[in-house]
């Protein structure tokens, strides 16, 4: 124990050292869940478009209000001529434009199909599949609404026109906004970075420096070097959490409705996962450029494969597959199950014991290479 | 000031090249980890919300609800995962994400559709994240208004009122993407993403590098200027990390098919200007820090995570608050990424990405100019080694 504690010591005088680390440490993870807190916003509203008018009848100017009223959309301009739409969307100033063609007034007042054309940028997929889907729907109901008045003239025999209303109910977070989502998530990829960055230049750092030969012929063990070396990273890692979550709670008001007890035992678990690639990438590098290339090699998935903002579940087979080595997986659920849901240990146990197996596999074949390191 | 001497440079740059050669390994790591990222994650990454699992709970049971429960079962958007005795049911199976939606038609469904007292279904979304959740609603929102059309120009007809044709139809033409594929969306946004990463931190131990070793003192007392060795040491690795770009280009237009529309030189010029700045954001970091441990904490925190989330990769600029949307302005990879997407998918000329080209250029020069004067000054306070010493 004396010799895990001198460690720690020595850790913790050597970080000292560089005057610029503590402020990285503690002031860099709440400046960047404040500023990613407010930029991860999916919410497609507002979606900038342009209208354009060639019918200029009643019929035409009561279907564009509606569109325009319906919210979902932000005229930028009111182009004369079909052509006048393309720099529109070429530059990227707008993301839809509907187009009403002339005689749209004279085929409807005459009982014929008439037609209005949306036209999408979909470089832009996402905001264009929802866009399209907006617009579309306003088409329909309207579409609806002439059909009825129509029934609603000429009263004949059978059945009496009737619609299906839909009524829609949004579980755990009403209001639909994509931050209550997303700054659990980042929160675990601030905490990620932190502390697999500083694990991964512990033991490099005593290798290019030298120091390495030091410390092996001094009576500690290996075990007990590690846990001095990582002991350091976990305290930070937890007070650095407990700053992050202060900070989505207080600030951006994303619900805690699960236990906050369980919630630091899963930062726990996980950074049990992240302190042990970083010890990993720490022992299999020569120098602290091998080991920054490493880290990030590993760092891309935990991004991109655990589900931030791509839902695992629409991944190829294979790739769902990998995922399931990914520990930010587990942990996203886990946190967000207890932000948002208020989960408990009944539906979270799979993901705490998958963070564990994980964790304590990735730590044993660290600690194992660095063993025959030693030797 | 003088002008800088070629031969002082050459030998910057053939010091550089041999070093880089010592470590073949993250030689390989600059040159083919882009391309093997985007391989890796183009496939994997996309936002097409497809197959939403979902419960059904009949109170009806008659033969008009089966019907509009079929609706639901033969779309690709839904997948059918439990039919449910109560609503009471669906709690636990959405809390466990076992299903995402679930659609609760009420008794008495059938009886209210014929007497004409339009009933209401309910729609029940997991709203957690609120993307898939805003995408089902609209799925289960559109295939309801089909339904209800259907039943509408039933009646229409039986009347005699003409054909069973809607009076309105929208006809919709999607650009640029006809198929509303993300990857054409996501795979420009990736290479973006990929390469200022992987680009900045390969400059970004550069100088802190002989700052440690305690090489640097060496190349002050030399006659050599900071302009000269800045430049020395980035032309090794614009020549690396242009050959890394162009292989995730043809990553891109081979494996996703997202060709390049536009002209290839306007491209080039976008590639070059921004991994000059890239490069040279990595140089300032190591300029301004003195271990490399806090080198590579300021490298990846200052690209991961903001490239990630401030370019436009995923979450459109427009949704941001306006102090975060002037914040995004220091992130040079959302200029490269307009450009990029204009070029590629737009086929878009000089004329619409000019600007995003001179914000380029303009954060070249500043982060190199910054570095050079950074450099020049040297580090007022002693090194950690110095300071050592003196202890």
């Amino acid at each position: 124990m004396r010799a895990v504690l001198s460690i720690v010591w020595k850790e913790f005088v050597q970080l000292r050292r560089d005057p610029r680390l503590f402020p990285v440490l503690f002031v860099s993870p709440v400046l960047q869940i404040l500023l990613l807190g407010y930029a991860a916003n999916l919410d497609v509203r507002e979606i900038p478009s342009v209208v354009c008018d060639l019918d200029r009848s009643a019929a035409s100017r009561a279907f564009l209000d509606e569109f325009v009223n319906s919210g979902y959309f932000t005229v930028r301009a009111r182009p004369e001529r079909m052509a006048d739409i393309d720099p529109y969307i070429d530059g990227g100033r707008a993301a839809l434009a509907v187009v009403v063609p002339r005689g749209f007034g004279d085929k409807l007042a005459g009982s014929k199909p008439a037609s209005v054309l949306i036209i999408a940028d979909g470089s832009e997929s996402q905001t264009a599949t929802i866009g399209v889907n907006y617009a579309t729907s306003i088409a329909n109901r309207r579409a609806q609404r002439i059909v009825f008045d129509r029934l609603e003239r000429v009263r004949g025999p059978g059945p009496k026109p009737a619609l299906v209303k839909a009524e829609v109910r949004v579980w755990y977070n009403p209001e639909l906004r994509s931050r209550n989502f997303m700054i659990p998530a980042i929160l675990g990829l601030v905490l990620m970075i932190m502390t697999i960055t500083l694990a991964s230049m512990g033991i490099v750092r005593e290798k290019e420096a030298g120091t390495m030969e030091q410390l092996i012929v001094t009576p500690i063990r290996p075990y007990q070097l590690i846990a001095g070396k990582l002991l350091p990273f976990t305290l930070i890692g937890l007070v650095e959490a407990g700053f992050v979550i202060a900070v989505a709670r207080l600030w951006f008001g994303t619900p805690l409705r699960g236990s906050l007890a369980l919630l630091f035992l899963m930062c726990l678990a996980f950074m049990l996962n992240t302190l042990a690639m970083g010890l990993f990438v720490s022992t299999v590098s020569r120098s602290q450029q091998q080991a920054m290339f490493t880290t990030i090699f590993l760092v891309m998935p935990m991004i991109l494969l655990g589900g931030f903002v791509f839902p695992v579940e629409n991944m190829p087979p294979l790739f769902q597959l990998v995922s399931r080595a990914v520990p930010t997986r587990y942990f996203f659920v886990a946190i967000r199950g207890i932000m948002l849901r208020g989960a408990g240990w009944p539906e979270l146990w799979p993901q705490a014991a998958a963070l564990l197996i994980l964790g304590t596999a990735l730590f044993a074949l660290s600690v194992l290479r660095f063993r025959k390191k030693l030797d | 000031m003088t002008p800088l001497s070629a031969r002082c440079l050459r030998a910057v740059v053939k010091k550089e090249f041999r070093q880089i050669r010592r470590d073949p390994r993250s030689l390989m790591f600059m040159a083919f980890l882009p391309a093997f990222m985007l391989l890796m994650f183009g496939y994997a990454l996309n936002f097409d919300v497809k197959r939403i699992p979902l419960a059904v709970v009949d109170g009806d049971g008659s033969r008009a609800s089966r019907g509009l429960v079929d609706k639901f079962r033969t779309t690709e958007y839904f997948d059918l995962k439990a039919v449910l005795p109560r609503t009471a049911a669906i709690d636990p199976l959405m809390a466990r994400e076992k299903v995402r939606a679930a659609l609760v038609i009420p008794a008495g469904f059938a009886e209210d559709l014929l007497a004409g007292r339009s009933p209401a279904v309910q729609i029940i979304v997991d709203g957690s994240n609120a993307m898939s959740g805003t995408t089902a609603a609209g799925y289960a929102g559109a295939i309801l208004q089909s339904y209800s059309q259907r039943i509408t120009l039933q009646a229409l007809a039986r009347r005699g009122l003409g054909s069973a044709a809607l009076p309105l139809q929208a006809e919709v033409r999607v650009w640029y993407n006809p198929e509303l594929r993300s990857a054409k969306f996501l795979v420009p946004g990736l290479m973006a993403f990929i390469l200022m990463v992987i680009v900045t931190v390969s400059t970004a131990f550069s100088i802190v590098r002989e700052k440690e070793r305690g090489t640097m003192d060496q190349i002050r007392i030399s006659s050599l200027r900071s302009a000269e060795l800045i430049l020395g040491k980035i032309v090794p690795y614009v020549a690396i990390s242009l050959v890394s770009a162009h292989l995730v280009l043809l990553l891109g237009q081979v494996l996703f098919g997202v060709g390049i529309r536009g002209s290839y030189p306007l491209l080039l010029l976008a590639m070059l200007l921004f991994l000059v700045g890239a490069l040279g954001q990595g140089i300032l970091i190591s300029a301004v820090t003195r271990t490399q441990q806090v080198a590579f904490l300021f490298a990846v925190l200052t690209t991961m995570l903001p490239t990630f989330i401030l370019s436009g990769f995923v979450f459109p600029i427009r949704n941001m608050p306006a102090a975060v949307q002037a914040v995004t302005y220091l992130v040079p990879a959302r200029y490269f990424l307009d450009a990029l997407r204009a070029v590629i998918l737009k086929g878009a000329g000089f004329g619409a990405v000019w600007g995003q080209l001179l914000l380029l250029l303009a954060f070249a020069a500043l982060s190199l100019g910054a570095s050079a004067a950074r450099i020049g000054r040297g580090d007022k306070e002693p090194s950690p080694r110095r300071r050592r010493a003196r202890a």
